[in-house]
């Protein structure tokens, strides 16, 4: 590991000044320390966000779930109030990685960081999530731009992340036998305003699937999904699945979503 | 006072290792010691043109750097292959030389060809940063099917094949398969596996300037071996001058039985820039240099009678031994693979071809199990396809080839001396449910999911043995055992042994033993292995052999000191040794109330007088103390066997496989400590169950390892796992006074054919590959549901 300066950040404001093109802000540190050990990333500036007590913590009212950035996969997982709200999203948090991942990984840092194999982005496109950081508001389908890559600017913070309530919903994955990341994850959600069908996992970045949106929208059940071709061009392949059986899962596990709604 | 041998005693290791309190070698620090960081081949196959550390010399802290040119200069010895294998037209096996830093050539990706020492590990990370290798890249040899048709790895070796190998009659069997009703045919593919053991390799070197000793603490299976080897062929120091001490070792499962490289070059190193050196491998560094297991391509028949008697068997194997031949690398799929291919089976001829061939890849060697898993694996396969194909059931076809009477002759090599094949498969039977599947299976078809049932019944050979056979076979040493046990005045007892445990807790199971022998507390016994300045002499611990070997030279040391006792006993008595038996500690003079305790005569042995009179307790001709060793050489190996059932049930829309069930059967002759061979089970199972379902190492044509980290090796985990279902039954090994048999591997054994018959069952026959991944079975999950509409 290369040396760095560590900040330990007390406010946003703070953390926003020190941050520059050659910083990372160190949320979990579960995506940026090991690149750092193996080498894959270094950095001048560590800026530590876990001080800041504002960026931390669960809010649910009628219509939302607020979380904010520096929030543990664990908390989300063990919270009663998301688990009343929107069960399918503690649920993710529960499968996300090994206890010792979901004990220090954070929501901000997840979403931030963009895997193609990550489960919260699911989440943000299926739940119409609003990204909050510290000078704007996004949208979902607008933050996330590609393989790791965000509409964040260096400086910019994700301070907290809103979740519309569905109706119904849920998330189902397919977890990388090593990794237990998504091979494919598929998170389908009924709102009052739409039928949204977020996946990760299959492509190189999350996207709602529009053919299964619509093919939803007119039958709400998983007999819909059999007539829907979902190609596999575009899709990821590696040692632990083709494009061909991504595209796949795709369609069976939307289905089992369906199911499980 | 009740016998311990059989009894669930409390792990005395566990204490230490639950509360961190372990002492591992990468915990282990020497004042003003040096960070070692070697630097590494990139490529799988190159030339070296030249190595430049003019400008990482010069970098912040470096003390050091050697390169392959200080090793050729200072004649340090490589590693060695510690079995010749003669080939079948009787040509010795050809074997490259494995320089420890290599000088003219990589052949494997992490090979490594210098090494940087510097005041801190960061320092010694920039300064490798700026060492300038210049490579000519060659075309890699990655591909195990087309090793013998590619260019020859090594100078010298055609083929880039070590031997071709055979055991049995060919004339034999080709004679059996004519008389034969039907020919089953199997062509497969043993994955290869990295051992993973949750410790990486480490060592840390201490120089004495003073009496120019080097003490060289390791992680290691087999400290003594490691000094023999280092000193013997690496000449690294004599072995008067050489101390190698393994710590608690956090698991090796075969990977940390052989000397690497490392340990050669830093023991060296530390004698020349008189400095204490640490080493610590990363995890990547595992990955790619540890030894790895198995990776056969196999073609296997079996010819059968109509009613499903074996008449013979035929077992064509290429093995993979990687870029270089180590210590068990070639005996592996020879010696330990060869004799069990026939199984638990009566098979009127048979044999073993095998081809070992070097490829691009890190060394293949033993890897828990070593060999009995591929064999066992080949034949519980083709007996599966047999049956399917007749039309049989798996337990029927099986039960119908048993032998029944014991000692059996097995027919390639081994004389089993006892076993109850029947009794094992039937408790399976009864314990697995077997009548109750077809309602299971019915029940997860209306759930829309496929549920397979698999069966296997093995046969292991393990505490390889005896000497004179061994090194007959080509073994460079013997494999023998010793112990000794030393009573100290006051009475507690210390067991030096030369077996080594790295999980396998011997320091309950050998105090075990000798409490029984001795009639000592337990509590005042200890067990001190890992040392070679402790203790005589050891061959370490691998293939299952602590016990039945290791642990036999405790009892036969224990045997000695209750004779000398005994003796002793009579002339304190007043008695003759005749009349003086030992039990629960005691001497008793028979018919009398004369006695004494081993603890009194042991503090009389090292005290022999009284005052105010000369009068000894030693008889004429004893010396004073009580301490006695043993060498033991076992007349054969162990045969542990079992029979495991288990039950998968599969997901066809998405491949997934459920394991559901499994139980196991073993008979390992008398048990010493049913808690500890539990949890061997356990962890054998595991591992079988990780080769049958997830994990895979695999290298790309260009000789990279793809799965060089645990985002892309599958290890299996805890929750992958149903809770097991264990049985014993028990027949005796008349081959050791305790009737033992090694049990470390068994579970490894049997549990891959045993998971992947039953995905096979599921699947209605149809083949698939090692490792059962999902998307492996998903496609068969369709093409079986193509045929089943065609047939429709
Ligand atoms: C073994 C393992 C298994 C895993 N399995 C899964 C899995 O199954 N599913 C899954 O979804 N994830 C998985 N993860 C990822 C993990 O859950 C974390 O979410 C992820 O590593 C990043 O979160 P973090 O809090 O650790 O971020 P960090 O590593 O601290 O930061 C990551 C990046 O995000 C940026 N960042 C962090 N917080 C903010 C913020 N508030 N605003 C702006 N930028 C920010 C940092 O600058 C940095 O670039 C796994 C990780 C590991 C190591």
């Amino acid at each position: 590991m290369k040396t760095f300066n560590y900040h330990s950040a007390k406010d946003v404001k703070e953390a926003s000044k020190l941050a520059s093109s050659n910083s990372a802000f160190l949320a979990g540190g579960m995506t940026t320390i090991p690149s750092m050990k193996l080498g894959l990333a270094s950095y001048k500036d560590i800026i530590d966000i876990k001080r800041i007590k504002k960026l931390s913590g669960i809010k649910v009212s009628g219509k939302t779930v607020t979380i904010g950035a520096t929030t543990k996969h664990s908390e989300v997982a063990s919270s009663k109030d998301i688990k009343k709200a929107i069960p399918s999203l503690t649920a993710l948090a529960e499968g996300i990685g090994d206890p010792q991942v979901r004990n220090r990984g954070t929501i901000g840092g997840s979403i931030a960081n963009n895997d193609p194999a990550a489960d919260y982005p699911a989440a943000c496109i299926a739940l119409d999530a609003t990204i909050h950081t510290n000078n704007r508001s996004i949208d979902a389908e607008k933050f996330f731009r590609g393989m790791f890559e965000t509409c964040l600017k260096s400086t910019e913070i994700i301070e907290s992340i809103e979740f519309s309530i569905p109706q119904k919903s849920s998330y189902q994955k397919l977890p990388n036998p090593a990794s237990r990341y998504a091979i494919v994850g598929v998170y389908v959600a009924q709102h009052k305003t739409g039928i949204n069908v977020g996946v990760t996992g299959a492509k190189s970045s999350v996207y709602n699937e529009k053919d299964l949106v619509a093919a939803l929208t007119k039958n709400f059940s998983s007999s819909a999904i059999d007539n829907v071709k979902i190609s596999s061009s575009g899709m990821n392949s590696d040692i632990h699945a083709s494009a061909e059986y991504r595209a796949n899962m795709v369609k069976a596990f939307a289905k089992k979503a369906v199911d499980a709604c | 006072m009740a016998s311990l041998v059989g009894s669930r005693v409390e792990r005395k290791e566990d204490k230490r290792f639950l509360t961190g309190k372990g002492r591992y070698t990468s915990d282990i620090n020497i004042a003003n010691q040096t960070y070692a960081i070697f630097i590494r081949s990139p490529h799988a196959r190159a030339k070296i043109k030249k190595v430049d550390t003019s400008k990482a010399l010069k970098s912040s802290g470096v003390v050091d750097i050697l390169t392959g040119e200080h090793i050729a200069q200072d004649k340090i010895g490589g590693l060695i292959a510690g079995w010749a294998i003669r080939s079948e037209d009787g040509s010795e096996m050809k074997c490259p030389a494995n320089p420890p830093l290599a000088k003219d050539s990589v052949n494997f990706v992490g090979d490594p060809v210098a090494v940087v020492f510097a005041e801190t590990l960061d320092e010694a990370k920039a300064a490798a940063e700026l060492v300038k290798v210049d490579y000519k890249v060659l075309k890699a040899v990655s591909n195990l099917v087309e090793a013998m048709d590619s260019e020859a790895i090594h100078d010298g070796i055609d083929k880039n094949l070590c031997y071709d190998w055979l055991l049995g009659d060919r004339q034999k069997v080709k004679e059996a398969f004519e008389k034969a009703d039907r020919i089953i045919k199997l062509d497969i593919t043993n994955n290869r596996l990295i051992p993973n053991a949750m410790e990486p390799r480490a060592c840390v070197i201490d120089y004495n300037t003073a009496s120019e000793e080097i003490t060289c603490y390791t992680t290691s299976q087999n400290p003594h071996l490691s000094r023999l080897i280092m000193s013997a062929f690496g000449g690294v120091a004599p072995e008067n001058k050489l101390r190698v001490v393994a710590p608690d070792v956090g698991g090796g499962f075969g990977s940390k039985i052989n000397l690497y490289n490392e340990e050669i070059v830093c023991s060296w190193a530390s004698k020349k820039i008189e400095r204490p050196i640490k080493w610590v491998a990363e995890r990547t560094e595992s990955f790619l240099t540890d030894t790895h297991g198995r990776d056969h391509i196999t073609h296997a028949e079996l010819a059968v009678t109509n009613d499903g008697k074996f008449l013979g068997f035929k077992n064509e194997t290429i093995a993979n031994l990687g870029a270089y031949a180590r210590v068990f690398g070639t005996v592996t799929p020879t010696y330990l693979f060869g004799p069990c291919a026939t199984g638990v089976y009566i098979m009127p001829a048979a044999y073993s071809n095998v081809k070992a061939v070097y490829t691009n890849t890190a060394p293949v060697d033993a890897y828990r199990g070593a060999g009995r898993p591929e064999a066992t694996y080949t034949i519980e396969r083709i007996v599966d396809k047999a049956a399917m194909e007749l039309g049989m059931d798996p337990i029927e076809i099986r039960m119908k080839n048993f032998p029944t009477e014991f000692p059996f002759k097995q027919t390639l090599v081994h004389q089993i001396d006892s076993g109850d094949y029947v009794a094992g498969l039937n408790k399976a039977k009864e314990m697995a449910d077997y009548d109750g599947f077809a309602a299971r299976k019915k029940e997860s078809e209306s759930k829309g999911k496929l549920r397979g049932i698999g069966v296997t019944s093995y046969f292991e050979a393990c505490g390889i043995a005896p000497s004179p056979v061994v090194m007959m076979l080509g073994c460079g040493v013997g494999l023998w055992e010793s112990a000794e046990v030393r009573f100290n005045p006051t009475g507690q007892v210390t067991v030096y042994t030369g077996s080594h445990s790295h999980g396998q807790s011997h320091q309950t199971t050998f105090a075990q033993i000798a409490a029984d022998e001795l009639g000592v507390p337990i509590e005042n016994i200890d067990v001190v292995h890992g040392d070679t300045d402790k203790g005589t002499f050891g061959m370490g611990t691998y293939g299952s052999r602590s016990l039945t070997v290791g642990g036999i030279a405790i009892v036969n040391a224990c045997k000695k000191i209750v004779n000398k006792g005994k003796r002793i006993a009579a002339k304190m008595l007043e008695a003759s040794p005749d009349e003086v038996d030992f039990k629960n500690g005691e001497f008793v003079v028979a018919k009398s109330n004369k006695k004494k305790t081993i603890g009194e005569v042991a503090f009389a042995s090292y005290l022999p007088g009284v005052r105010d009179e000369v009068k000894s307790p030693l008889p004429e001709g004893d010396e004073p103390g009580l301490i006695e060793s043993s060498f033991f050489d076992p007349a054969n190996f162990s045969f542990p066997a079992g029979s495991h059932i288990c039950e998968v049930e599969i997901d066809p829309e998405t491949g997934h496989v459920k394991l559901d069930k499994y139980t196991a059967v073993d008979d390992f002759g008398t048990i010493v400590n049913p808690l500890i061979v539990e949890g061997q089970v356990h962890g054998g199972l595991a591992q079988g169950i990780g080769q049958a379902l997830y994990e895979n190492a695999q290298y790309d044509d260009s000789g990279q390892l793809i799965t060089a980290s645990y985002m892309d090796y599958t290890m299996p985990r805890a929750d992958d796992l149903p809770d097991f279902n264990l049985g014993f039954t028990c027949t005796k090994a008349t081959t050791n006074p305790l009737g033992v048999k090694g049990c470390g591997e068994a579970g490894t054994i049997a549990a891959t054919p045993t998971v992947m018959n039953a995905v096979i069952n599921a699947l209605d026959g149809k083949e698939i590959s090692l490792p059962a991944t999902a998307e492996k079975v998903w496609k068969a999950c369709k093409e079986m549901k193509k045929s089943n509409a065609k047939a429709a």
